[in-house]
């Protein structure tokens, strides 16, 4: 079971208060295409994916950055109990999208370094130590359901 | 994954602007890994205070981050260049080389909070590229 100390409790309440999630979702889903351009296996239906200006202005990537993320808001909401809640999330990705958990963590770099530039100095240390410890758990629910 | 011409200039068009601020970046990069990754404080046991912003972790984070910014102009062979460091590494330090990949992560949300407006998506990929032959090429005399 995972414990949360208030202060990183608050930590991510803060940081998903200062999120601009028009901005922050499709940014990383972008930037995570971009670097790391094998994740594009997944997105075939996603028209122009060609080169870096293509993917940041393709409107599905950035409709699905804004989905990506609202998922995301669903774990923040439930803390205490994200393998349950991400129970048919992790079901989706590993029966019918297949995507393979690597890809998980790439993409969650990815976000933190786009909410690191919006955040700048405000991102101190502590924050990203439990920014990251969220995404891990995230992730490990996204995980759960694979065999 | 090796470096194209336009990753070495990408990346040397990047440290141009950062390269006055590396001390720090170092600095940063380092407290930030032994804040966010636990594990790694098992490697400076012997050093009094871990905490982000203390003076070993500066001084060590300004030691490492010259070495990395010597890794920009022997860009084109980090092998050769990277020998004695590896040596280092190998058989001294023995740093489990996955450490290498955590490092440079945090080198780099340290590039993005401090030059986001530098930090593009193609900056990225070329950085994270030149991070990931930099940390094979410390591998090197591993094994």
């Amino acid at each position: 079971m995972v414990v949360w100390t208030e202060q990183e409790r608050a930590f991510i309440q803060e940081i998903f208060g200062k999120l601009n999630y028009e901005e922050a979702g499709p940014k990383a889903l972008s930037r995570v295409l971009i670097v790391y351009p094998w994740t594009q296996r997944y997105f075939g239906n996603f028209g122009n994916l060609y080169n870096a200006e293509a993917i940041i202005n393709n409107p599905m990537v950035a409709a699905h950055g804004k989905v990506v993320l609202r998922g995301l808001e669903r774990a923040m909401k439930n803390m205490d109990d994200i393998k349950n809640t991400y129970k048919e999330l992790s079901v989706l990705h590993s029966e019918k999208l297949r995507v393979d958990p690597d890809n998980f963590k790439l993409l969650a770099d990815c976000l933190t370094i786009v909410i690191a530039a919006s955040m700048r100095n405000s991102f101190t240390p502590e924050k990203q130590a439990a920014w990251q410890k969220f995404l891990a758990v995230v992730v490990s629910a996204l995980c759960r359901q694979y065999y | 994954m090796s470096l194209s011409d336009k990753d070495k200039a990408v990346v040397k068009a990047l440290w141009s602007k950062i390269g006055s601020r590396t001390d720090e970046i170092g600095a940063e990069a380092l407290g930030r890994m032994l804040a966010v990754y636990p594990q790694t404080k098992t490697y400076f046991a012997h050093w009094s205070d871990l905490s982000p912003g203390s003076a070993p972790v500066r001084k060590h984070g300004k030691t490492i981050m010259n070495g990395v910014d010597d890794c920009v102009t022997k860009i084109d062979d980090l092998v050769g260049g990277l020998a004695a460091l590896s040596e280092l590494h190998a058989f001294k330090l023995r740093i489990d080389p996955a450490n290498f990949k955590i490092f440079a992560h945090n080198v780099i949300v340290v590039i993005g909070m401090l030059f986001p407006a530098d930090f593009s998506p193609e900056v990225h990929v070329s950085v994270d590229k030149f991070f990931q032959n930099l940390a094979l090429a410390l591998a090197e005399k591993y094994r």
